[in-house]
């Protein structure tokens, strides 16, 4: 019954409890919107870095990582590819040769990563292929086709079919060059990335360096969702016999990791300083409510209702009320935020900013169901502590001197 | 048998320079099934006086046992649960709980008492039923009127089987016809249940039905005479 007493207490005053459940379920509201927004904009930040850049697994000869030597490689690299294919969930496999080196152009010259890729095989695990702009992947070229950035093209001043000059280092430490024609040219959301890489086709480079056939600096493995990683990973270690070097995106860059942590902490932040503001508003009704029942209270006390009792009654009064805000502002935040993982939120006005930072000028909210219930329990946690103080001024009542009150 | 014995119970307030001695050395005895009305002009001590009696105001020196207790000597907490299984209240402004149902408001007191639904539920019937208001059962206190409200109170009051009623002024606000069926009905409830009623009042009605009236004057106890009634 202390339940239903402090459910029908609420109705007492609709204006006054509807006034402070519309500000909470705003505010809850405008907190899961927005954790729903920042989580979104993580994961897709982390989603493109994964698919252009890093790939989720990659596998390095030890010390390659050190010292980037072009000597460093994966001896066995084909058998190791062949092996993880066979793992569920792979759903790519690319070995790569990586080297640094100089690329010209009649004009000028910039340093850069070649990549030494199997074109097909490249394509199941970044997603360079589709971001080609101009020209096309690795066709239209027969003789030593190059894949290059949209940066590099201008820095260069290249066009599609221009010829540009490679010049690496070759397994005895000679100096050597190769004419390279322009296939396509990629642009990625990312400049400094369109900059330094450029692709070419495995066995022109191998034959230009004497590179052993099965070898490789690098083999990048893409798997159909994060969630397998935590399998995959000890798998790929077991074939590599943990020889060597088998690092996930979340080694090779911790700070993409570090940024969804940090969206949600922020996203925590911004929610209890939320909640902060509506607890003076509950403290505040609540008082209200305290006063005005002092003789009503003093009555309960008087037929033997204890202290623990009008306490939980206050309490449960509070909680009840911030609840009622809350899971309203929980449910149309969490259907605004579903509904915004399908229909994303347009900030091309300012998508020059955004993508300078490589973040998407679209954003798809991601709603986070853990979320909801911490938010949840927060706001219960709110509405205890803004009943405390009311609750005790309360329980000072003196049934005698509360029932003399007309 | 004595329900309640009084020995020189006296409240002093202090009211800055002045003491007040709203209870001035009280020694008196209620038996069981009483019907006793406490009267005296206003600020003649009687309110404080039921008070004491009901547990709700300390008193500066006397002692009250009610049933073999000294109320006085328990604990705040022992005091509520002792006021919960042996004091009933009416009050003069009804003070229902507006939220609840008359069924509800007659049941709480049972539920605080840990007593099981289905005989809470049986009484309520019972005692609604008894004070004439079976059919308001559903009723909130606002769809009531002040003598229906009265009623639920006294349904409220005997819901705990309690040792007494204590009764405040409990004819105030109401209308002659409602006074005089609420006394009617609570004269009836004395009888049937042999719950011993203590009023305080200045109500004649409410006197004329009294079968002890105890005249209390600057605190003291200036007669206490009983009368034959029927």
């Amino acid at each position: 019954m202390l339940f239903s007493i402090s459910w029908r207490n609420i109705w007492r005053n609709k204006v006054r409890s509807l006034v402070i459940i519309f500000s909470i379920a705003l505010g809850i509201f405008a907190g899961v919107i927005a954790s729903a927004f920042f989580k979104g904009m993580a994961i897709q930040r982390i989603q493109k870095v994964i698919k252009t850049e890093l790939s989720y697994i990659q596998i390095h000869n030890p010390g390659f990582e050190q010292t980037s030597d072009f000597t460093n490689f994966i001896v066995n690299s084909e058998d190791i590819t062949q092996k993880i294919k066979q793992i569920p969930n792979v759903s790519g496999v690319s070995r790569r040769m990586s080297v640094q080196s100089m690329a010209a152009s009649a004009e000028t010259a910039s340093g850069v990563i070649i990549s030494g890729v199997f074109p097909e095989q490249e394509a199941t695990v970044t997603n360079i292929s589709t971001k080609i702009i101009d020209g096309q992947y690795f066709e239209g070229i027969k003789r030593n086709p190059v894949v290059i950035g949209k940066k590099l093209a201008e820095k260069l001043n290249v066009k599609v079919r221009s010829k540009i000059v490679i010049t690496i280092q070759d397994l005895d430490n000679n100096i050597t060059s190769g004419a390279f024609r322009v296939a396509g040219i990629y642009s990625t959301d990312n400049n400094m990335f369109d900059e330094a890489n450029i692709y070419v086709r495995f066995t022109d480079i191998q034959k230009l360096t004497g590179f052993p056939m099965n070898a490789a600096h690098e083999i990048a493995i893409n798997i159909s969702d994060n969630k397998e990683l935590p399998v995959i990973l000890p798998k790929v270690k077991e074939i590599t016999n943990n020889d060597l070097d088998v690092k996930s995106w979340k080694e090779l860059s911790p700070e993409m990791n570090y940024l969804t942590e940090a969206m949600d902490m922020y996203m925590y932040i911004f929610i209890v300083i939320i909640l902060l503001a509506l607890l003076f508003g509950i403290i505040n009704t609540m008082l209200m409510v305290v006063m005005e029942r002092t003789k009503e209270i003093g009555m309960l006390m008087a037929i033997g209702m204890n202290k623990m009792k009008v306490f939980g009654m206050i309490v449960l009064e509070s909680v009840l009320l911030s609840l009622t805000g809350g899971v309203v502002g929980v449910l149309i935040g969490g259907l605004s935020a579903k509904y915004g993982e399908t229909h994303p939120i347009d900030l091309s006005m300012w998508a020059q900013g955004y993508q300078a930072l490589g973040y998407d000028a679209f954003v798809y909210t991601v709603l986070d169901p853990k979320m909801l219930i911490n938010i949840t329990v927060l706001v219960i946690i709110t509405g205890i502590i803004a009943a405390i103080y009311p609750a005790y001024k309360a329980l000072k009542n003196d049934p005698a001197d509360a029932l003399r009150i007309e | 048998m004595n329900v309640i014995e009084i020995k020189s119970l006296t409240k002093i307030y202090n009211g800055g320079e002045v003491k007040v001695k709203a209870v001035n050395g009280i020694d008196i005895n209620f038996k069981e099934g009483e019907f006793t009305a406490v009267v005296g002009p206003s600020g003649s001590g009687k309110t404080t006086f039921l008070n004491m009696l009901g547990g709700l105001d300390r008193p500066t020196s006397g002692e009250v046992k009610i049933g073999g207790v000294d109320v006085w000597s328990l604990s705040s907490r022992q005091l509520i649960d002792f006021r919960m299984n042996n004091i009933g209240f009416v009050f003069q402004s009804y003070n229902l709980i507006p939220v609840l149902t008359a069924g509800e408001n007659v049941e709480f007191i049972m539920q605080l008492q840990g007593k099981p639904k289905k005989e809470r539920e049986k009484r309520t019937r019972e005692l609604l039923e008894a004070v004439g208001i079976g059919d308001r059962i559903k009723s909130r206190p606002s769809k009531l009127s002040g003598g229906q409200q009265q009623r639920v109170a006294v349904a409220r009051a005997l819901a705990s089987k309690p040792e007494f009623i204590l009764a405040d002024e409990p004819t105030a606000n109401l209308d002659s016809s409602s006074t005089t069926s609420l006394l009617e009905l609570m004269s009836q409830m004395n009888k049937k249940y042999n719950t011993t009623f203590i009023f305080a009042t200045h109500d004649q009605r409410v006197m004329d039905k009294a079968r002890r009236i105890i005249t209390i004057e600057d605190g003291k106890i200036l007669s206490d005479e009983y009368f034959d009634r029927d």
